[in-house]
């Protein structure tokens, strides 16, 4: 007797454990169980042309994400046990990775809730096993984020309280009100915003090289939680692209909603990046490539290979990327130099450029950096150097749709401020570019409900209790500090004469000699 | 034609993998940054599991992949034999 039983291949093993796991409810009509399928106006007939590419089964998927997190926490725990935080470049790069643990890794955790919630909201039976997965990875990298940020909050300032920061500080409002935005939309907007604009689109340049980056400067446990995140950004990837042709296959009426939402989140997640852009022109002590390369490889020709794909179903290429190619020659330098003066009440140092820095951002940036910023930045070195390090006492204003101060410039002009204003029920609502102000027209009952931290600074709502605004001496930024959590002398000002640079010498001193 | 692009984890594990793909793939680019692998070409580019368990000496399942990517850009359609990513303009 022939006892042989035949493996299943990879397509019919995910026939049977997608497909063959879902049923029609008998109880309570579909379209009750799946209230949100249909509100956004996307129509779909045929949930079974879903296809994952990968094929991934969850059998298969508990085995090798299991696989990917004993490689993490063995990195982990060796750069726990050799004191690898002393293995990095200079302290100064510490502060680029506070910028991510605080502002970026919170956010995972919010991505896990947003696909838990839009797996439960797709009737197909294919999105949602892979949207489940999505939900699962999403949350194992908020822990293991949450992990690196514990081991470097053993050391140094500004680790403490990253959940608290999160919900009032003012720069973190800007990532966290992407996800807010995207979240408080309907599951397929969900699948744009995030599984196609920022996973397809975007975590290239977030991930790759940013990473990079951190292996250059010696950060082991920071490599490996992005490398290891990012393997499975190559599934969240597919799956937003997936998405995409999915509803673009479906129906022709999909196609003016699905631009809509690719013109809207292509600009939030540029705006986004311009902290990344910072991190990565600015932040590294050791650089890896500039901004303005790393957009080139990543947006412009990877970008530029994915909208020549979807041409073929009328997707056009989102008009604000004609303004991108100007900003990637400013945003980095303008964001950098808006924290360096707000740096009294940032979570991480700031400082400007040595000489050798400097060259590198002309070489990299001949068109813009010694024509407009390195005049500013040299002038700004050398009032500090004579003891006039320059802080604003106030805080700037934001934009109502990605809540970024008012920082950039005009595309046709780099020495004017850009800002737009719109008009909603009699009050006055002001944007950072024609992209925000573009989407704040779209959906204003939306955003004029948007917690700004600076607005709501002026509104009296970012006190402790008890304190009194009108009292003799009342110091609103010292106030406001508080109420962050943020300690002053500590965690933020200058990085020359900050506790992370005396500890990090002293330590690594300790390190390299017996006295 | 565009470009597709497949990264890796610099490690052992890769090593043969990366070696394969450059075997079946003539046309593609090779870019070894810090700590990864990027491989670059026009149009396609397919990942053999044959030509990986030849390297190995052992059984190779593609999904085995996954726990050294770091990224992808293209189509990808994936089974037991190959995993390929294309563009189809």
């Amino acid at each position: 007797m022939d006892m042989h039983v035949k493996k299943l291949g990879l397509k019919e093993k995910y026939a049977h454990m997608t497909r063959g796991l879902g049923w029609d409810t008998t109880y309570q009509p579909m379209e009750k169980v799946f209230p949100q399928a249909t509100f956004e106006g996307i129509k779909i007939h045929d949930w079974e042309k879903w296809e994952d590419p990968f094929r991934l089964t969850m059998d298969a998927y508990w085995k090798y994400q299991a696989e990917k997190e004993r490689k993490l926490y063995a990195v982990l725990d060796a750069f726990a046990q050799n004191n690898g935080h002393l293995g990095i470049t200079d302290a100064r790069y510490l502060s680029a990775i506070k910028l991510f643990l605080t502002g970026i890794s919170p956010l995972e955790y919010v991505a896990h809730r947003g696909f838990a919630a839009a797996g439960r909201n797709f009737p197909g039976v294919g999105p949602r096993v892979a949207c489940l997965m999505q939900s699962i990875d999403e949350v194992r990298h908020a822990q293991t984020q949450i992990h690196a940020i514990s081991n470097y909050n053993k050391h140094y300032d500004g680790f403490h309280d990253f959940k608290h920061m999160l919900e009032r500080v003012w720069y973190l409002s800007v990532p966290k009100s992407f996800f807010d935005d995207a979240f408080s939309a309907g599951p397929f907007e969900w699948m744009i915003a995030i599984g196609f604009s920022f996973e397809y689109v975007l975590t290239n340049l977030l991930f790759v090289p940013f990473m990079s980056g951190a292996a250059y400067n010696g950060d082991m446990a920071t490599v490996t939680f992005g490398f290891s995140a990012q393997s499975d950004e190559a599934r969240h990837m597919t799956l937003g692209l997936e998405c995409i042709k999915f509803m673009l296959e479906q129906d022709p009426d999909n196609l003016p909603i699905v631009q809509k939402w690719i013109d809207k989140w292509a600009w939030r997640g540029i705006r986004v990046l311009s902290l990344v852009g910072m991190m990565m022109d600015y932040m590294l002590p050791k650089r890896v490539m500039s901004w303005k390369e790393a957009w080139e490889i990543y947006f412009e020709q990877n970008g530029g290979a994915l909208f020549n794909d979807l041409a073929r179903y009328g997707i056009k290429v989102p008009e604000c990327l004609t303004q991108c190619s100007v900003d990637k020659e400013h945003i980095s330098h303008q964001a950098w130099a808006t924290f360096y003066q707000y740096g009294g009440a940032a979570a991480f140092h700031t400082w400007m450029p040595n000489d050798e820095e400097m060259d590198w951002l002309s070489a990299k940036y001949p068109n813009t950096f010694d024509k407009y910023y390195r005049p500013r930045f040299t002038y700004w070195r050398e009032q500090a150097e004579q003891g006039n390090r320059f802080y604003s006492n106030t805080l700037p204003m934001l934009c109502q749709v990605c809540q970024i101060p008012m920082l950039f410039t005009e595309p046709d002009d780099p020495t004017q401020i850009c800002y737009r204003e719109s008009e909603y029920k009699g009050e006055k609502y002001h944007t950072c570019s024609d992209g925000c102000k573009h989407i704040f027209d779209d959906e204003p009952e939306k955003y004029i409900q948007a917690w700004l931290p600076v607005h709501q600074i002026y509104q009296g709502n970012c006190f402790n209790e008890g304190v009194d605004p009108t009292a003799e001496g009342f110091d609103p930024l010292a106030e406001v500090l508080k109420w962050y959590h943020l300690e002053h002398g500590k965690d933020n000002l200058d990085y020359e004469g900050s506790r992370d640079q005396q500890n990090f010498q002293a330590w690594r001193g300790m390190a390299t000699q017996n006295t | 034609m565009s470009k597709v692009f497949i990264a890796f984890q610099t490690n052992e594990d890769t090593r043969p993998i990366i070696e394969a793909i450059l075997a079946d793939n003539p046309h593609a680019v090779l870019d070894e940054q810090p700590a990864m692998v990027k491989i670059d070409a026009e149009g396609e580019l397919v990942i053999k599991r044959e030509s990986i368990e030849e390297l190995i000496g052992r059984d190779f399942d593609l999904q085995e992949l996954q726990v050294n990517l770091i990224t992808i850009s293209g189509h990808l359609d994936e089974d037991d034999d190959q995993f390929k990513l294309s563009w189809l303009n």
